[in-house]
């Protein structure tokens, strides 16, 4: 009944190690070796022959994974790479493109030779992002699109953009909307850091200006971009809300490690109990999410998944935003201090070794862990509405084109 | 393997939700709660004899089922949704966990059978006066004389001590903390039911003046197992108080579903619909706690039950009052009046959170135990 086609899991041991005795990852650069992994069909191995796949069941990619760590020294993390593209972008442009884009396009995504980035977001469309206006009107073989994108990651150094944008103003507003591959060198595309809370740029702000895509282009039909949209979604790895999955680890660990090498005087006995309480829960819930997780898998692999599965998301956001205010708590006049300052700049990791500076830092980013990623508040509406049923709130932009739909300032 | 519930795990779910349907209604526990003795006999007769619930965990050779800390957290889930009123935690679980783990063969042998059987009700006598919930805090003197232990002090707290037919008493002698059995009619006894707080779950405190015991210990000093079986008993209480969250739980839901204001279920508005979302995350939370205590107590490691059992009792207990606070809100005025089952919970959320320790307490003890 599969789609996927038979393998043994020996049989696709043999085709990686056929790939290393090949091209060795330890001698060749990366655009070369992943290169190489991709005409073997290593790269996703459910995608068919020819495009980076062998037509084989997905959950068969962690055993290549596996193979590709053997006795080397260089092992490539997807996901590190070009997150955006391998995660999200391919699988879409797998379901909605043509051929033509699907031999152009997925070779340098998975190398790494291009990056992607995701359009969607836009300053008047965050929770409520269908509501997006980014028009694009088509011209001849052209659509031509004029709008603004935020909160995009990587957009800096990205050769593609995921775009989705408005083609119908005149139909509600998940009917209205196109998806298109950006190429981001195209005149018209101006790509801005954006200045967030930390001094940091991890995101940018995008802006399009009269800028030109060709049709062949477009991901799915005209005013099928919000069905494709949901594909890029879903496809998103869910590594928010499981918390960690080591006992003890994560952010709770480095708070504790902070309170333990705190100067003894610092607190009076009253002041020591107070705070030993407070980290005492929030030990206790970093346990608890932990746990939750697990739970949602044993329950998952029983074929009986829960409501346990959900809440990870919402909690986890509201978790460590407290943990890392209780840092600053520990931390006390040492917390006075920001030593990175506010100087614009792209992320720097390195500056984030010392616990204490983590400490600061998260304190600062952590803000964003109930926005990004579907707010604390939507989180709660779908945790009241499909996982308790209750009935959502009346909606003043259902059924109504989206030109007419009340928009503020 | 962390939450390994298997196919009978659910069978005996589905067997106990049953029961209590049928047997402890609201109705049922309204009429119970409001009695002297707080139970009803062919309840307790028939979850012996046909549930075979009293001997849940008494060891097969002592005429019971052999079952873990799994199978008892289910079965008190069930009992705590349905607030059922029977001596089951103060016999069933609580005794059964200090006779099992603390008391010699000859007394298990004697108690046991009759305890599985449901014939027996036996409270455990361990929390003093002043706060003292912890085996280790016990100031309770037994003294050797002539004739034997006798005991003079006071216990409190004691879950169905009103109608035990024996006692179990924990108390100090020179050697160490011991284990002692008292009869109900058994001199210089004076029980004092308590007007509890939470009716559907009777206290006693008890008075004893020279009050001959028997010690039923199986060595001089049996504090570690005693130890042992108090965290049984919080990780067991845990669970209960999940099964009566999932339960208020579903009654704010509900509510919030068909209660119409302003032309629109109350469950539309954000301010109701996020408040039961928080009170999901807290069940969901409070279950992996009181599950993670079972799994963790069956698999029999000590420090770590310690930790869970604590974890479990704190959170759960937390958990639980949120919940139960939040059902009446989302009630409004009817969550405030008598007819509505709102307080009932409610009144056990907080005896449940204080008995054997409140959050605060177990969690000073759990910081000791993971380095805070």
């Amino acid at each position: 009944m599969s789609q996927y086609r038979p393998m043994t899991e020996e049989e696709l041991r043999e085709r990686v190690r056929r790939l290393k005795a090949e091209v060795h990852p330890d001698r060749v650069d990366m655009f070369t070796f992943r290169g190489a992994q991709y005409d073997h069909g290593l790269a996703w191995v459910h995608f068919p022959e020819g495009l980076g796949g062998l037509g084989i069941n997905p959950k068969m990619q962690a055993i290549v994974a596996d193979e590709l760590r053997k006795d080397v020294q260089t092992v490539y993390d997807d996901l590190a790479i070009n997150p955006i593209g391998i995660g999200m972008g391919a699988p879409t442009l797998m379901t909605y493109g043509s051929d033509e884009l699907k031999r152009a396009l997925l070779r340098k995504c998975f190398t790494g030779e291009e990056i992607w980035c995701q359009l969607f977001s836009e300053p008047g469309a965050g929770s409520d992002v269908a509501g997006l206006a980014t028009r694009a009107v088509r011209d001849g073989d052209d659509w031509v699109v004029n709008g603004q994108k935020v909160w995009t990651t990587l957009a800096h150094v990205a050769k593609w953009g995921l775009l989705v944008a408005r083609t119908n103003p005149d139909v509600p507003k998940h009917e209205g909307l196109s998806y298109f591959l950006l190429d981001m060198h195209s005149p018209g595309v101006e790509v801005r850091p954006l200045y967030q809370i930390t001094g940091e740029a991890e995101f940018n702000e995008v802006f399009l200006n009269d800028v030109r895509i060709p049709h062949r282009y477009m991901l799915g039909q005209e005013g099928q971009g919000w069905q494709v949209a949901i594909t890029t979604l879903m496809n998103e790895r869910t590594a928010l809300g499981g918390g960690s999955t080591q006992k003890g680890g994560g952010p709770i660990q480095v708070l504790m490690q902070i309170w333990n090498a705190r100067p003894p005087k610092r607190h009076s006995p009253a002041e020591t109990a107070v705070l030993r309480d407070k980290i005492t829960r929030l030990y206790i819930e970093s346990e608890l999410l932990r746990l939750t997780a697990l739970r949602a898998r044993e329950m998952m692999r029983a074929g009986n998944p829960g409501p346990e599965g959900s809440v990870g998301k919402l909690a986890q956001a509201e978790l460590y935003k407290k943990i890392w205010e209780c840092g600053m708590d520990v931390l006390g006049e040492d917390a006075l201090v920001y030593e990175p300052g506010y100087t614009l700049r792209r992320p720097a990791h390195e500056e984030r070794r010392d616990k204490v500076l983590l400490a600061k830092y998260q304190f600062l980013r952590s803000r964003a862990n109930s926005i990004e990623g579907g707010t604390s508040e939507i989180m709660r509406n779908i945790l009241g509405e499909r996982v308790l049923g209750l009935p959502g709130e009346p909606r003043t932009d259902k059924g109504i084109p989206w030109k007419d739909i009340p928009r503020g300032g | 393997m962390d939450f390994a519930f298997t196919p009978e795990h659910d069978e005996l779910r589905q067997t106990v939700r049953r029961f209590l349907q049928d047997r402890s209604d609201e109705a049922t526990v309204r009429r119970l709660m409001v009695t002297d003795e707080g139970f009803d006999r062919s309840t307790w007769a028939q979850l012996a004899e046909q549930l075979g619930l009293t001997a849940l965990i008494v060891p097969e050779t002592y005429g019971g089922s052999g079952l873990g800390p799994v199978e008892l957290a289910i079965t008190l889930e069930e009992m705590g949704r349905a607030l059922f009123c029977a001596p089951y935690f103060s016999t069933a679980v609580l005794s059964v966990a200090a006779l099992n783990e603390a008391a010699s063969d000859e007394a298990k042998q004697e108690l046991l059978p009759e305890i599985a059987a449901g014939k027996k009700i036996v409270a455990l006598a361990l929390a003093e006066p002043q706060g003292i919930w912890e085996p280790a805090d016990v100031r309770l003197r037994a003294r050797k004389g002539r004739n034997g232990w006798t005991l003079t002090g006071e216990k409190t707290a004691i879950i169905d001590g009103h109608v035990a037919d024996e006692l179990l008493v924990v108390a100090r002698t020179p050697e160490g903390l011991s284990l002692f059995r008292v009869r109900g009619n058994a001199d210089g006894l004076e029980r004092v039911p308590l007007p509890a707080l939470d009716l559907t779950r009777k206290l006693a405190r008890v008075r004893f003046s020279k009050t001959p015991a028997e010690s039923v210990a199986a060595a001089p000093d049996v504090q570690p197992q005693l130890e042992r079986a108090f965290l049984l008993g919080l990780a067991a209480l845990a669970a209960e108080q999940v099964g009566g969250a999932q339960q208020c739980l579903e009654l704010s839901t509900q509510h919030a579903k068909t209660r119409w204001q302003f032309g629109r279920p109350i469950g539309s508005f954000q301010a109701i619909k996020h408040r039961c979302a928080d009170m999901l995350v807290a069940v969901e939370f409070a279950k992996s706690a009181a599950y993670h205590a079972a799994f963790r107590a069956a698999e029999g490691n000590g420090s770590d039950l310690a930790v869970a059992a604590r974890m479990a009792k704190s959170y759960c207990s937390d958990a639980y009052f949120q919940v139960a606070n939040d059902t009446i809100q989302v009630h409004g005025g009817m969550g405030f009046t008598w007819e509505h089952p709102a307080h009932l919970y409610f009144k056990r959320a907080k005896s449940s959170a204080l008995l054997f320790g409140d959050p605060v307490h177990h969690r000073e003890k759990l910081a000791a135990l993971i380095g805070i």
